[in-house]
């Protein structure tokens, strides 16, 4: 074999474990989610294979799937443009401090060593009619009787923030990191106050860093449904959740199947604009 | 092409007492230091003697510990950097990466109350000057390491600066271009005429760019003098060695007069110092003999040696440069170095040869 050959090949080898599990764990099991999509459920309960556009008839057009996913996407816009304000001082703030840099980044990663859904259910200790909140405030006299500050969307929001500001603070910190500190030293020589340099150079700068944290907290945001499941009341259901409720509670694949691959294509097509504008391989630098 | 040289306001800088710690390391013990309107003074010394720490004080980038900075006779301890109305050059060129040629040297302008139709013609003539004139509309990466280098210069003074700052500008370039910058730089500097404290390592860049060298060692200031001062003079040991190599050779002084101080140093036995070139050696005292490099002259047994003092040497090493060569040789006990042009044949590794050197061209230090 020549040198050109044996090398062209290196690359496939050394990606095959990669691309061999990725094909069978996700292609093939979305291929199957695409035919089911077309199957039908009837009213016994039973699915008929087979080329039916019914799932995708009451999917498309039933306004109560697209409400929902509209305030799927809204909840996920307002988590992403929180996180966005809460991180982006603390990456700013790690990126800029002497030394304690890796302590300070271990302790954005500790809360990843707890199981999501712990984390998620640990606001019910807090928040809850006797969480550590209402106690609190009745112990201090302001309130008399436990207020129900659970199952809302704004719950939902703050599950939500508190899962996903780290995969924001990480990539903000990855940009800021890159950005050589003399930068913002030249602007200010130059006659620009520091709130001008930072707004000038190094705010620029770090937008790939920010639409990189935006765009994984608006995909992971939109596509969760543990967080409404266990803070969200009736009426905050997300878009995952009635996939999950098609799924689990009434084992209607088809629909199931036709809603989640819905939520796949608006993701998906935002995934497409992102790396349109900004490329993939800023959200690969900000994951590494 | 007119800088309006005229119109920028020339500065003295002024180090008093200068002293900056980090935690417990102190980076500047007490400098004082004296730069006059308009000079070129260049800060050398090896990397950590704190020769950065300084320009980072005067730029405003970092506070003394102690002591006062004042720049036009004004004290600016307290005045913040984007006051200061200084330009800095980096060493890496900090140019703003999403921002044109154009608009990296614009950007001083925007706070500075410049009418919006004279910016565009500053940034042109600050092109112009750095001789660059069509590069206004492309973008920092696109250029080379020299042009960004010009670009950096160029947005420093188009705001015209009271003094101006250069951390290592030529560093990052390769050796051929750094001659060519140098040249440039000083072309640029006296052409607008501002103050000028450029940090380096390198003792070529300080010697040829000088008005004055503020040798540094160790977070102290060893030395201030013209080029040829420092290099001529050299006020220590360090500043002897750190500006091309020198033999220190210790020993004693026998008597001095207005004229001269007679040294007895090992080897060559009595030398002749210009007074001039030994103000800290007194008579009786130890005393150490400087003799460069470059005026330790090998040459064949038997060549007319009159007016100099020699010693019979072996060549040890031939350290072959080209234009020049290096030997080390060894002189009874003690290995010297000189550096000699090369005429016809350099002496081979173990030969015999006459070292010699002229006493005037040597200089004295005080202490053993």
């Amino acid at each position: 074999m020549s040198v050109e050959k044996r090398e062209a090949r290196q690359p496939w080898i050394l990606l095959s474990p990669a691309l061999t599990a990725v094909t069978l764990l996700l292609f093939v099991p979305l291929l199957f989610i695409l035919v089911y999509s077309f199957w039908l459920r009837t009213a016994t309960g039973a699915d008929v294979a087979g080329f039916y556009l019914d799932n995708w008839q009451e999917a498309l057009t039933d306004p109560f799937y697209r409400d929902i996913l509209i305030s799927t996407l809204r909840i996920a816009a307002i988590t992403t443009v929180a996180c966005a304000v809460m991180g982006y001082p603390s990456a700013y703030f790690i990126a800029r401090s002497q030394g304690n840099k890796a302590v300070l980044l271990l302790l954005l990663m500790l809360p990843f060593w707890i199981s999501y859904i712990i984390r998620t259910m640990s606001w019910i200790n807090i928040l809850g009619v006797s969480g550590a909140l209402n106690s609190a405030l009745m112990a201090l006299g302001i309130i008399s009787e436990p207020i129900q500050m659970l199952y809302n969307e704004v719950t939902v929001i703050l599950g939500l923030v508190h899962f996903l500001l780290p995969f924001m603070i990480l990539n903000i910190f990855v940009s800021l990191d890159g950005i050589d500190t003399n930068l913002e030293n030249a602007a200010n020589s130059l006659g620009a106050t520091k709130w001008q340099a930072f707004l000038q150079v190094t705010l620029p700068l770090s937008l790939p860093g920010l639409a990189a944290g935006g765009l994984l907290c608006f995909v992971l945001g939109a596509g969760t449904y543990i967080t409404p499941l266990v803070l969200g009341g009736p009426r905050d259901a997300m878009f995952a959740n009635l996939v999950f409720e098609a799924i689990i509670t009434q084992l209607n694949w088809p629909l199931g199947s036709a809603l989640s691959l819905m939520l796949l294509a608006v993701l998906g097509a935002l995934v497409m604009i992102y790396n349109r504008y900004l490329g993939m391989a800023q959200l690969m630098k900000g994951l590494g | 092409m007119n800088f309006h040289p005229e119109s920028a306001p020339v500065s003295s800088v002024t180090l008093n007492n200068i002293v900056k710690r980090f935690g417990t390391f102190t980076a500047v013990h007490k400098a004082n230091l004296e730069i006059p309107e308009g000079a070129f003074v260049t800060l050398l010394g090896p990397s950590g003697c704190g020769k950065t720490t300084n320009l980072r004080m005067i730029a405003g980038l970092l506070d003394p510990s102690e002591g006062e900075i004042l720049i036009g006779g004004k004290r600016v301890n307290e005045v913040p950097i984007h006051k200061r109305n200084l330009g800095i050059v980096f060493q890496n060129y900090a140019l703003f990466p999403h921002k044109t040629v154009a608009e990296n040297i614009a950007f001083g302008l925007k706070y500075r109350s410049v009418p919006k139709s004279d910016v565009a013609r500053r940034v042109q003539e600050a092109l112009d000057l750095v001789q660059l004139p069509d590069v206004g509309h492309r973008y920092p990466k696109e250029l080379s390491g020299g042009q960004q280098q010009r670009i950096a210069l160029a947005r420093a003074i188009v705001i015209e600066p009271e003094v101006l700052l250069l951390d290592e500008p030529l560093s990052a370039l390769d050796a051929n271009l750094r001659e060519d910058m140098r040249v440039e730089l000083k072309r640029i500097q006296s052409k607008i005429g501002v103050t000028t404290v450029f940090v380096t390592h390198d003792q070529s860049e300080a010697l040829a760019m000088s008005d004055k060298i503020v040798v540094m060692s160790a977070g102290r200031i060893e030395q201030v003098g013209t080029p040829e001062e420092v290099y001529n003079t050299p006020a220590s040991e360090f500043v002897a060695n750190f500006l091309g190599a020198s033999n220190i050779l210790a020993g004693g002084c026998a008597s001095k007069d207005a004229n001269a101080a007679l040294l007895d140093v090992p080897l060559f036995g009595s030398v002749l110092v210009p007074a001039d070139k030994a103000p800290a050696v007194n008579a009786g005292d130890a005393a150490k003999l400087v003799l460069r490099a470059e005026k330790l002259v090998l040459k064949a047994p038997g060549s007319d040696t009159t007016g100099m003092v020699t010693a019979e040497a072996v060549v040890e090493t031939v350290d072959y440069q080209g234009q020049t060569v290096r030997y080390f040789l060894r002189v009874g006990d003690t290995q010297l170095q000189a550096i000699n042009m090369i005429d016809g044949r350099p002496f081979a590794e173990g030969q015999t040869v006459t070292a010699a050197f002229r006493p005037q061209d040597c200089a004295a230090l005080a202490g053993a």
